[in-house]
């Protein structure tokens, strides 16, 4: 049977159509869960993804949090569930406390919106389970408040216990460490400001996304 | 009784302000030669039902560290005044 994903769904997403089409060519399932859902369902897996959920009024992801979906995509990480980011989404996560640390503005002043290469640092999560480590994709990112940022304490954390999953080759934004993505201490939550839907197809420059897209399914089920 | 709160949001020392350095570097432009560490910070407006001024600030302090605040980048100074209506 096709795995299922959840695909969340703010007032203000605007990538949820990329991201079930893109799935939909690694053979999941995916299902759209409105923001005001209280459950993800029987979904083997939960994307949130990019856009502006509420509008990123006060900061991106801020009040995406309180939405009544986020409690039951906690539960649904807290069991192990796996649970991927994707830029807005990426910083909901931050701002939800699934993932450390948070996303602010680039350090160039620009919304950017461009191709980039990353490079696989783990390939222990649930977006990089079984893809070598430095592996090079290139995706594209389109975001203003695309830097990581977190204490040192954390950035020591994220190293020590491997759980930087994904590193800028070029890094556009300020990001500490070069990071584009990071996982939590159960390995099951990524968050990443590049959009693996975006790159989805050589027809639009890249097919590098689904590499990640396929990981996921295949920890989700496993 | 109703308390006036008034919370200033700022980025933490130590983390990049691109925004605020953009300004600074176009003052002198302007003759403002004179003007040195620009901060850029958010500024935030409201009135607490409480008891007392030290429990409006509390419930201030709260909400500032809960939601207009993000603490990984972010301090907020709170400020309560004396009661704004019976």
């Amino acid at each position: 049977m096709a795995p299922r994903v959840g695909v969340v769904v703010f007032p203000g997403t605007n990538c949820e159509h990329d991201v079930a089409s893109a799935l939909t060519l690694v053979g999941a399932e995916p299902t759209f869960l409105w923001h005001r859902d209280r459950s993800v369902g029987d979904a083997d897996a939960v994307v949130v993804p990019g856009g502006f959920a509420h509008g990123d009024y006060l900061r991106a992801g801020a009040l995406a949090r309180f939405s009544p979906i986020m409690d039951a995509v906690s539960t649904f990480a807290a069991a192990g569930g796996s649970v991927v980011g994707i830029c807005n989404g990426f910083q909901v996560l931050t701002e939800a406390g699934l993932l450390p640390g948070a996303l602010q503005k680039n350090n160039t002043l620009r919304f950017m919106c461009a191709p980039v290469v990353v490079t696989v640092a783990s390939d222990r999560s649930a977006l990089t389970g079984g893809i070598p480590v430095g592996t090079e994709l290139t995706l594209s990112v389109n975001n203003f408040d695309g830097s990581y940022v977190c204490d040192a304490g954390v950035l020591d954390a994220l190293r020590a216990e491997d759980r930087v999953v994904l590193r800028y080759v070029d890094n556009p934004n300020g990001s500490i460490d070069d990071i584009a993505g990071i996982c939590n201490q159960g390995r099951n939550v990524v968050g990443l400001m590049p959009h693996p839907e975006r790159a989805s197809s050589e027809l639009i420059g890249s097919a590098d996304g689904l590499v990640l897209l396929r990981s996921l399914l295949s920890v989700a089920v496993a | 009784m109703r308390f006036a709160a008034h919370v200033e949001v700022r980025l933490r020392p130590g983390i990049a302000d691109p925004e605020s350095a953009t300004i600074e570097r176009a003052l002198p432009a302007l003759g403002f030669d004179d003007v040195h560490e620009l901060a850029t910070g958010r500024s935030f407006r409201f009135e607490v039902e409480a008891e007392s001024a030290e429990s409006a600030r509390v419930r201030a302090e709260e909400l500032a560290g809960r939601l207009l605040a993000n603490p990984v980048m972010e301090d907020a100074t709170v400020s309560v005044s004396e009661p704004v209506r019976g």
